[in-house]
């Protein structure tokens, strides 16, 4: 099956992202396909490259990014909700791209499944 | 139309105290040009979205509640209250800045399993 | 239809709320809505009385993280991200009750 995920709260303040996260691992093991993820809210500060966590703890950034890379995942961070929170693409980490909300409808239309975390 | 996806938006938080109603709304006049079948509903909270007279200037923030009725303009005509929410929060139909059709709670949750994509706010 | 709760039920009314509006189905308590899930909070019968409408599942690497791992409430289904994953397969739709 074809999944979309929406992320709507940043990284560490809120579980959401943690719980996407899993979700999305646990989708690709039994073999579906995680289409896009769509950042949105303060969902976008997932994808600020100047984000340094302490050592012993997750890197939940780079952590999307290499499950990303590995399985062919769109990282979609909406412009609109970037651009107001200071995301732009200067800071952006790598494996994410900045898009139009129009994503995210597309993600509604073409998965077979969308399923949202937030607060 | 005929391969087009019934989309709900679900409205649950207030206005101003977060950005989820804004950011919301947003979503909904974008996905107005997808050509899909699109809902939105309002429960809870969420109710308070519609409320007429909303006055910002004093929070310096600004009042996107006329944007509400321009979602007729963009074909996006389908707008659907909780009638135990409005009543809960003592307000009536003519509270509202736009017309909506109001649900018991037994037909809003059939809206709801009748949806292919349901987003929430 | 498959509803995903992530709130507690002790501070919060969405519970409350998917309990009374949703027609039926699965439901399924994540984050601090794990809380739900556990006996002996006060919110327990409320629960109880809607296992008749609905089939409630919680997701025990949340109810572990919380230390509620020994508290699991009789009738509740416990599953794993998996287990998450296989509830939004066999669901036609999924709602987030954000």
């Amino acid at each position: 099956m074809k999944f979309g995920i929406v992320v709507n709260e940043g990284p560490y303040q809120h579980q959401a992202s943690d719980s996407a996260y899993l979700f999305a691992k646990a989708a690709i093991e039994k073999g579906h396909e995680v289409w896009r993820v769509f950042f949105y809210h303060d969902g976008v500060n997932n994808a600020s490259k100047l984000t340094e966590p302490p050592q012993d703890d997750r890197h939940i950034v780079n952590r999307w990014a290499k499950l990303a890379e590995d399985h062919k995942i769109d990282l979609v961070v909406c412009v609109a909700a970037a651009l107001r929170r200071g995301i732009k693409e200067e800071n952006l980490a790598q494996g994410f791209r900045i898009s139009g909300l129009g994503q995210l409808v597309e993600a509604g239309i073409k998965c077979d499944r969308l399923v949202t975390f937030g607060d | 139309m005929s391969d087009a996806k019934k989309f709900m938006f679900v409205n649950r938080k207030a206005p101003y105290g977060t950005i989820y109603a804004l950011e919301s709304l947003e979503v909904v006049l974008i996905s107005a040009a997808f050509d899909q079948d699109v809902s939105l509903v309002f429960l809870d909270d969420g109710v308070y979205q519609l409320k007429k007279g909303q006055q910002t200037k004093g929070i310096e923030t600004k009042n996107f509640s006329p944007a509400y009725r321009a979602l007729e303009d963009y074909d996006v005509e389908k707008l659907y209250v909780e009638k135990e929410a409005m009543e809960a929060r003592g307000l009536t139909e003519e509270d509202f800045l736009v017309p909506v059709t109001v649900l018991s709670r037994a037909e809003m949750g059939k809206l709801m399993d009748e949806q292919d994509v349901v987003l929430s706010f | 239809m498959l509803h995903i709760i992530n709130k507690s039920p002790l501070t919060g009314s969405t519970l409350d709320s998917c309990l009374n509006t949703a027609t039926g189905g699965d439901i399924l308590l994540i984050e601090d809505a794990v809380y739900a899930a556990t006996r002996g909070s006060a919110v327990e019968a409320r629960l109880r009385a809607a296992m008749g409408k609905f089939k409630v599942h919680v997701l025990m690497p949340d109810l572990d993280a919380r230390g509620m791992g020994d508290r699991l409430m009789e009738g509740v289904s416990p599953v794993d991200y998996g287990g998450f994953v296989e509830l939004t397969v066999n669901n036609k739709n999924c709602q987030s009750w954000l």
